[in-house]
């Protein structure tokens, strides 16, 4: 027989101001199971919390049921003065007498009513409930890093500092990623290289961190604190244990003019190749679809004249398997690509060239040494104009958003020229000028008013070729709407940045949402910014919406200090308010009948497939199961099952229905 | 005669609606008493046998309400209550039950004053509905309980 006990709580006069404390609490001790019934002043003061605790041990209560304010207050009050007091903390159970009556109500005789029946209800729930216990999850204390751009570089450092293990993998052959390709950041004009190499070799060095480049992710199952990933190594064709990246493979390779992805295809590489000279690692790889061995069966001469044998051309892609108990998506971002604009000649006319490309002519590293050059001729172009919001904010091309860092870009660049070429002209077509942030508005001025870049804005309609110099047609939206056109020598394009290609398919890999865009989505656009919907992957940079490489870093911080936050323990625990299938007898007989409807509602991917087999093996049924460790507790499924198998825990039918039944 | 008092059911989700009551409260608005909230995780555990069987126990009128599509705690319980809502309006009017009877909203967890008008609106309207005692007439009782598998009073 169920011992329930009731405690009213005038919350000072609250409650008690409109409705009759004492009558609700002598009215609720005749419910049927109701063995203690009192009203008191102040229930969550220590004494009302002493009351519970004492009625609980002397009346041997089986449930508690605290009429009081609202759950969503008061609830964790009261169940932990019932587990202190020796019972289970979800046999606890609170009537909403002040947010949901006395408080919307007047002084009337219906108040108390509704106070009683808001008791009964509650009363004839919490004897069906069942004691529940936490749900502890043990966490592996090693991240898993995607990416290894600035982005993944500072989370992997951040946690790595932290004192626990991380995992980076790094698609290309060195981390680095865009930033490794900048020439000077604004607004400070500080290089990029010099203030991101540091970090890289931090990385490759610090003890806590393992580096896996040229691989990618395969697999990614399991639920928060409990991954199971699968990483793909992708084949170098050199044993790195023995290289020492002494550069003799590179220097004798004979196919020496494939364009090289590093320099934005304005420089060349060799079949063997690092990616640029402070990559890190800083050994070699050997390109397979350019390799003259591996494409027509001859050559060897790396082989022929590596010192240390390193070379290994039957290497195959490795597999790797990898426990871990976070994941931070670093993935970054691509530029959007060259067929977009056929009005702007790109592709057409080499001299048309993109943000990123400017930025490698402008780079000492890059294939100049910084000497802006035009790539068709190699002159050194009198005249520059800058395009902004080339593919952004154009709806009708399909990217209707701000690519946020192109205002900022295109002024250094434009500032960066006239540094280099002072008797150059540059001109800015804008739409806006977007220059939020810490000294980014001045930084725009001093490139308009000191360094004197002719802003015009308006948008450019063409861009053709006249003897020789290309004809930037558009319109200057300031003065009368005149049409205007600049004869330049050199075009740069603010393409946007969009979604890495395969952004879609790691986000299936990893089970997270993704925006319209392709853009991953973050669980909630103010409140969690970095957290995704499923527990335990976190995001970090350019993957996620575009952005400069300050907020990248203070985004990448923040996963970093989540997923130190949830490695600070060395298990989970969560409220054991989750789905179950039920079990009620040896498994052949579960009503499951298997039709999954559930797993295709579950927001969470929560749903398992158990098969259930004889003792030697054979299959009987497929049956769902669902993980609680990733069952966030919503119920769908429950609605949804057809042979009512799921029930949740704290809301189950029955719950519900004997609610509903003692209205 | 005293004039008819209605009672009115509503399942609410915890995290929208729910909260929404909670912020009616705290801002003092008035509201009529004739209601009685159930309160769910989210609107998506709402099987529908739970609005059947509180109109077998004396509902007059049912509310259901969670937070608007986009802003569901569980990212998207509510689109699967709401697609689940379309065809089961289909199969009460089908089963002959007053579709003026149950009323379907969204409120946010910052609409406390939506709360309080949906409560009275839903509440006027089922007061001059009259009292719902065909649908209880015609149930077997015995058989939905069985279903639920609950005694009452136990």
């Amino acid at each position: 027989m169920p011992r329930i006990g009731v405690f009213i709580c005038h919350c000072g006069e609250n409650i008690s101001g409109t409705v009759d404390c004492a009558e609700v609490a002598k009215v609720s001790a005749e419910f049927p199971g109701v063995v203690h019934s009192v009203d008191y002043k102040y229930m969550c003061s220590d004494p009302g919390q002493n009351l519970i605790k004492n009625a609980i041990q002397e009346k041997k209560l089986t449930g508690v049921v605290v009429a009081a304010c609202s759950p969503r207050m008061h609830e964790p009050t009261f169940r932990r003065a019932c587990a202190e007091g020796g019972l289970n903390p979800f046999l606890c159970e609170m009537a909403n007498l002040r947010e949901h009556c006395s408080w919307v109500h007047e002084k009337l005789p219906a108040t108390t009513e509704k106070a009683i029946d808001l008791v009964r209800i509650m009363v004839e729930k919490v004897k069906r409930n069942r004691p529940l216990f936490s749900i502890n999850v043990p966490v592996t204390k090693t991240a898993l890093v995607l990416g290894g751009g600035i982005a993944g570089i500072q989370a992997a450092l951040d946690i790595a500092n932290a004192g626990h293990k991380v995992i980076m993998v790094e698609r290309q052959a060195s981390i680095g990623g865009h930033m490794a390709q900048l020439s000077e950041t604004f607004p400070t004009l500080d290089c990029s290289q010099c203030i991101l190499t540091p970090r890289m070799v931090e990385v490759a060095q610090h003890p806590n961190i393992t580096l896996y480049t040229y691989a990618e992710l395969e697999k990614l199952d399991g639920f928060i604190g409990n991954f199971r990933a699968v990483i793909r190594k992708k084949a170098k064709s050199i044993d790195e244990k023995l290289c020492t990246g002494c550069g003799v493979c590179f220097q004798k390779c004979p196919n020496k003019k494939i364009l090289s992805e590093f320099n934005t295809h304005l420089g060349t590489r060799t079949a063997i190749y690092v990616p640029f000279p402070q990559a890190v690692p800083n050994k070699p790889v050997i390109d397979r679809e350019h390799c003259m061995y591996f494409q027509k069966g001859k050559c060897r001469i790396c082989e022929k004249f590596c010192p240390t044998k390193a070379i290994r051309f039957d290497q195959q892609d490795e597999l790797i398997e990898v426990n871990v108990g976070a994941v931070v998506a670093a993935t970054g971002y691509e530029v959007k690509d060259t067929d977009f604009f056929p009005e702007y000649g790109y592709g057409k006319y080499p001299d048309i060239i993109t943000g990123l490309q400017f930025e490698r002519l402008a780079s000492a590293s890059g294939p100049t040494g910084g000497v802006i050059k035009r790539p068709s001729d190699g002159r050194i172009p009198e005249t520059i104009a800058f395009i902004a919001c080339a593919g952004s904010r154009d709806p009708a091309k399909g990217i209707s958003y701000c690519s946020k860092i192109c205002c900022m870009y295109t002024a250094k660049h434009a500032m960066l020229y006239k540094h280099k070429v002072h008797q150059g002209k540059a001109y800015v077509f804008y739409m806006d000028i977007r220059a939020g942030g810490k000294m980014y508005e001045e930084f725009v001025r001093r490139t308009i008013e000191e360094d004197e870049v002719h802003y015009v804005r308006g948008r450019v309609s063409r861009i053709y070729d006249r003897d020789g110099k290309l004809v930037v047609r558009g319109v200057d939206t300031l003065l009368n709407a005149k049409p205007i056109e600049i004869e330049a020598d050199m075009v740069v394009l603010a393409t946007a940045m969009v979604a890495q290609p395969d952004a879609e398919e790691l986000a299936q890999k990893m089970k997270v949402s993704y925006d319209e865009n392709k853009f991953l989505s973050e669980a909630h656009p103010k409140l969690r910014p970095v957290e995704m919907n499923t527990a335990g992957i976190f995001v970090a940079g350019a993957c996620q919406a575009p952005k400069d490489i300050p907020e990248t870093v203070a985004q990448a911080s923040a996963a970093a200090s989540k997923v130190a936050g949830l490695f600070s323990k060395d298990e989970l625990s969560r409220e054991p308010v989750v789905a179950v299938v039920s079990r009620t007898g040896p498994p052949e007989f579960s009503n499951c009948v298997g039709c999954f409807l559930c797993e295709s509602a579950c927001p969470y991917q929560a749903i398992e497939h158990e098969e259930i087999k004889t003792r030697d093996g054979k299959l009987i049924k497929t049956v769902a199961k669902i993980n609680q460790g990733v069952c966030q507790g919503c119920g769908t499924c429950v609605a949804l099952c057809r042979t009512k198998s799921i029930d949740l825990q704290g809301f189950t039918n029955e719950q519900i229905f004997a609610e509903l039944v003692s209205l | 005669m005293a004039e008819f008092e209605p009672k009115v059911v509503a399942f609410v989700c915890n995290w929208c609606t729910y909260a929404g009551a909670d912020l009616t409260g705290t801002s003092r608005m008035k509201y009529a008493t004739n209601v009685r909230m159930i309160r769910l995780p989210c609107t998506g555990r709402i099987d529908f046998m739970l609005l059947l069987q509180a109109f077998g126990h004396g509902a007059d009128g049912i509310i259901v309400s969670g937070c608007h599509p986009g802003d569901c705690h569980y990212s998207a319980g509510n689109f699967h209550a709401r697609r689940r809502w379309m065809l089961f309006r289909e199969l009460l009017d089908f089963a002959g039950i007053d579709l003026r009877r149950v009323h379907f909203s969204w409120v946010s967890a910052a609409e406390g004053a939506k709360w309080a008008e949906l409560v009275n609106d839903v509440v006027n309207q089922v007061r001059a509905l009259g009292p719902y005692d065909e649908f209880p007439k015609r149930l077997n009782r015995q058989s939905l309980e069985q279903l639920c598998s609950v005694e009452v009073g136990r």
